[in-house]
């Protein structure tokens, strides 16, 4: 099947149901995307898929066939969620940090000017065992403001 | 090149890609790096800092990064009396190595134990470029400034950076490092300041490398299935299913582990594959049937009633004022409570992973380890090896919270790399992190104490009951430990004539392990929630009663009193038991948080205060509570004592990042049925996340030129009471035993 990932075109002939989180770790290497929970527990793997956050521990191969993924590395460090995190010194351990962006990157697609309510529903799904929650709700509201 | 050198280049280059960053860190040692920097000449005068011809200084750090950012905190520290230019500053990763003396990066201590050793690194390199000036320029060295970078001398004019001093002050003799001059404190650049966490480009681009990222060529993966019961083996193994999983390349039986666990491998059936998915597919496929062996009586339900009925006769005091006894008899009210605390997982968000490959003579290990130096020994001991000839490299710890001080994990990636032939990499699923844990203990304790008729506090009797860690390395271990009772127990800070605390023995059927503050975490909940109980009872302000708890501003002198007390391993003098820091904390958290002010708005208000790892902590935590029984914390306020600090925004985060764990601790539990944990991932076992989180986090650090302490861990303890308390004031139901509910139902 072909699928492209971060604007590359790439092919995959294996096992249809293997997550694409380990097509994107083992496979090609881009390991910024992390495992938390292999269940949908956690959103420390979330990429886009087609534009949208999706967790990659439970996507299989078969459904990004054709399709576009987007990973924490095809991210410019520029981004406004990039600068808002480095604004805001975000990142304890960083583990999380990958899904989190990712996640708030696709709350902004949707909704550029999110309320608290609206960043706690889309955010709560992505666990931070650090704790920096205070900071990714503050970063989010910063880059929704640096991109008005 | 070789492999491992090939993986090395691809830190650097990947890391250096990552464009604009001042710092970037490195997984490679110091003498990698040096060896890349494109010129002869290096001046390493000692094991934390090297300066090479470009002027480019690099800045080794022996101590895990895992959050805390030890990393930005370090180099702060040699770059300070190093004169350097921040933006010339990159960090290394060092090896494990005794070399560098203690790195156990657990206790609170990093700091704390290196500020003076790291400062005289800095100071030593910055006289020494001074002298090579001086030399070349053949002037007085007391003439020669060294500031931001440049050495110059004002009467002749001339000026070098330090790279061009590099190949001079490589030819001196380095001097003894308590004969260098350190800084005045007021002339501090760097320490104490606020500089963003040094890993942060990386971590923002994807390429900063975890242990789960650690990618070797010809590398298989192994995922294990391990006893579900705590010493448990293998009965019957059929792995044909697993073996037909395509990547499937070998299933592996790993020895059985007999106590003491201390920090071996588990044990289990390893199925190894080519990537991570067969591997957890094979694993799926193996038919065991387990032999679940001792262990399997343990029920934590039946276990925790047990341990009640064991606080509720007297133990074995271990610090006994007055007389207790006459005096609860005396009091004009009695007040007692029964307080209990589940065990809980760590559950850093990257789980344990480890890399290895063993040849006949060499071993070598990447690893998520907060310990090198034990996972070196404990490698070295599983393989049969001398020590010397294992190396382990330390990548940055997706969190470690006291689970990666446990080698295990490596134990297990050296055993399947020599059994397979090739570098393994370890993967534990978040099932296998909670459910095969070195878990925080599960505690029971009970407070009695005695009011005068004026409500004042005369007596307080105090018991406390825990399987101990040390039942970990030896399984006679039964009673809690002088090192868990140090925690939050033993060095009890209030002024009450009469005291007895006592200790009461509990045996562990799971391998009890540290987490982020340890005792402290069960201690402090019982202590800070008694607290408010008696101020309550006096029908007194809880604040203003803690403070008067608390007493006259005074240092505890523990060993008069008879007790053993190691403070945290550092010395009394310096770290006194200093109860007028510990009430000026609780002072400035009620001023931050208005505390006196009544609340109109169905806000109510909770406080406590703890002292731990040296450092002094108050906060208050306001709790909102809906019709429905659901709560929210819309504000916390902590105030923190830590002596001298070197980053203002690390200490900050961890003051944000603990009270969280505070909370997580407040609402998750580890129980067991059978011997078998019940919780499995993050379904089961509940951590705090976004909607539970606090809307603010107001931190006050205290300005302080007390010598530094403790950071990671402190903020933790008091969080759980305070939010007790607080829900207390909001719906007058007292939580004693931990979890609390998400939902309180009337
Ligand atoms: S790893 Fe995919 S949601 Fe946790
Ligand atoms: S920063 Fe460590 S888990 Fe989020």
């Amino acid at each position: 099947m072909k699928l492209s990932v971060n604007g590359k075109a790439v092919d995959y002939d294996g096992d249809p149901q293997m997550p694409i989180l380990w097509f994107l770790r083992d496979e090609l290497q881009l390991t910024g995307t992390k495992f938390g929970c292999g269940r949908a527990l956690c959103g420390a793997c979330t990429v886009h898929l087609d534009g949208q956050a999706v967790r990659a521990c439970v996507i299989p191969m078969a459904a990004a066939a054709d399709k576009a993924i987007t990973t924490i590395e095809g991210i410019p460090s520029e981004h406004s969620l990039k600068l808002a995190w480095v604004k805001h010194n975000v990142p304890q351990c960083g583990y999380c940090q990958s899904g989190q962006i990712m996640q708030a990157a696709d709350l902004l697609q949707r909704t550029p000017k999110p309320n608290d309510a609206e960043i706690e529903q889309a955010m709560t799904g992505n666990i931070c065992r650090c704790g920096t929650y205070t900071r990714i709700r503050d970063a989010i509201k910063t880059a929704a403001e640096s991109s008005s | 090149m070789s492999a491992v050198d090939l993986q090395r280049r691809q830190f650097l280059s990947s890391s250096a890609k990552a464009g604009g960053l001042l710092l970037s860190v490195q997984l490679l040692g110091a003498q990698h790096l040096m060896a890349k920097s494109g010129s002869d000449a290096v001046f390493s005068p000692g094991l934390f800092v090297a300066i090479d011809a470009s002027g480019k200084v690099t800045v080794t750090c022996h101590r895990s990064e895992m959050g805390q950012h030890i990393h930005t905190a370090v180099a702060q520290i040699v770059a300070d009396e190093l004169e350097a230019d921040w933006a010339k500053v990159v960090v290394a990763q060092g090896l494990g190595d005794p070399k560098y003396g203690d790195q156990n990066t657990d206790g609170s201590r990093s700091v704390r134990r290196n500020l003076t050793r790291l400062r005289q690194a800095g100071a030593t390199a910055r006289l020494m470029l001074r002298q090579a000036a001086a030399a070349t320029w053949e002037v007085p060295v007391e003439e020669i400034s060294a500031e931001n970078h440049q050495l110059s001398h004002a009467g002749s004019g001339r000026s070098a950076d330090y790279g061009e001093m590099v190949a001079a002050a490589a030819q001196l003799e380095v001097p003894d490092a308590d004969t260098v001059p350190l800084k005045q404190r007021k002339d501090w650049r760097y320490i104490g300041t606020a500089v963003n966490n040094v890993d942060l480009q990386t971590m923002l681009a994807g390429t900063a490398v975890y242990g789960h990222d650690v990618q070797l060529p010809g590398m298989q993966v192994a995922v294990i299935a391990r006893p579900p019961v705590l010493f448990g083996t293998v009965k019957s193994l059929d792995d044909s299913a697993a073996l037909a999983v395509a990547g499937v390349s070998k299933v592996v039986r790993l020895p059985a582990l007999t106590a003491p666990a201390a920090f071996k491998a588990l044990g289990g059936v390893a199925v190894i594959a080519k990537n991570t998915w067969a591997a957890m597919r094979g694993r799926d496929a193996l038919k065991i049937e387990w032999e679940h062996g001792a262990n399997a009586s343990y029920s934590s339900k039946a276990f925790r009633e047990a341990m009640l009925e064991g606080v509720r006769k007297p133990g074995e005091a271990t610090r006994t004022q007055g007389d207790v006894d006459a005096a609860l008899a005396a009091a004009s009210q009695q007040v007692s409570a029964e307080y209990t605390v589940p065990h809980l997982s760590q559950a850093p968000m990257e789980t344990p992973a480890a890399t290895a490959t063993v040849s006949a003579d060499a071993a070598e290990i990447w690893a998520c380890t907060q310990t090198p130096q034990a996972t070196r020994g404990m490698v070295a001991q599983a393989l049969g090896m001398p020590p010397e000839q294992v190396s382990v490299n330390v990548t940055l710890l997706g969190g470690g919270f006291g689970r990666k001080s446990k080698p295990d994990f490596s134990v297990e990636a050296a055993l399947l790399a020599r059994e397979v032939g090739a570098p393994v990499k370890v993967i534990w699923t978040r099932e296998d992190d909670i459910r095969n844990g070195y878990y925080h203990t599960v505690s029971a304790q009970r407070i009695e104490a005695g009011l005068d008729a004026d409500g004042k506090v005369t007596s307080w009797l105090h018991r406390t009951a825990f399987p101990p860690i040390p039942s970990t390395f030896d399984p006679s271990q039964k009673l809690p430990s002088i090192g868990e009772l140090r925690l939050g127990f033993s060095d009890n800070p209030f002024e009450i004539a009469n005291m007895r605390l006592e200790r009461v023995a509990a045996d562990a059927h799971v391998r009890i392990g540290w987490l982020r503050a340890v005792a402290n975490v069960y201690h402090a909940f019982a202590i800070q929630s008694f607290a408010h109980e008696l101020a309550v009872a006096a029908k007194r302000d809880p604040k203003d009663f803690l403070l008067d708890l608390i007493g006259s501003s005074r240092h505890i002198d523990l060993g008069k009193l008879g007790v053993e007390y190691d403070n945290y391993g550092d010395s009394i003098e310096t770290y006194p038991i200093d109860t007028g820091r510990l009430a000026n904390v609780v002072r400035a958290v009620a001023r931050r948080s208005d505390w006196d002010r009544k609340r109109a708005d169905g806000r109510f208000l909770g406080i406590a205060a703890h002292r731990s790892f040296l450092s002094y902590v108050a906060t208050v935590v306001e709790v909102t509570v809906d019709d429905k029984g659901q709560w929210r914390i819309p504000q916390v306020h902590v105030a923190i004592d830590a002596g001298t600090v070197v980053n203002l925004d690390s200490v900050r985060q961890q003051c944000e990042g603990g009270s969280i764990y505070g909370l997580s601790c407040a609402i998750g539990q580890i129980t067991a049925t059978d011997g078998v944990i019940d919780q499995g991932n993050f379904d089961t076992y509940t951590v705090a996340r976004m909607a539970q989180a606090p809307g603010a986090i107001d931190v006050h650090i205290v300005d302080s030129t007390y010598a530094p302490a403790g950071v990671g861990e402190p903020p933790t303890p008091p969080f759980a009471p305070a939010l007790a308390n607080a829900l207390f004031e909001a719906t007058g139901k007292r939580f004693r035993d931990l979890p609390i509910p998400l939902t309180i139902k009337s």
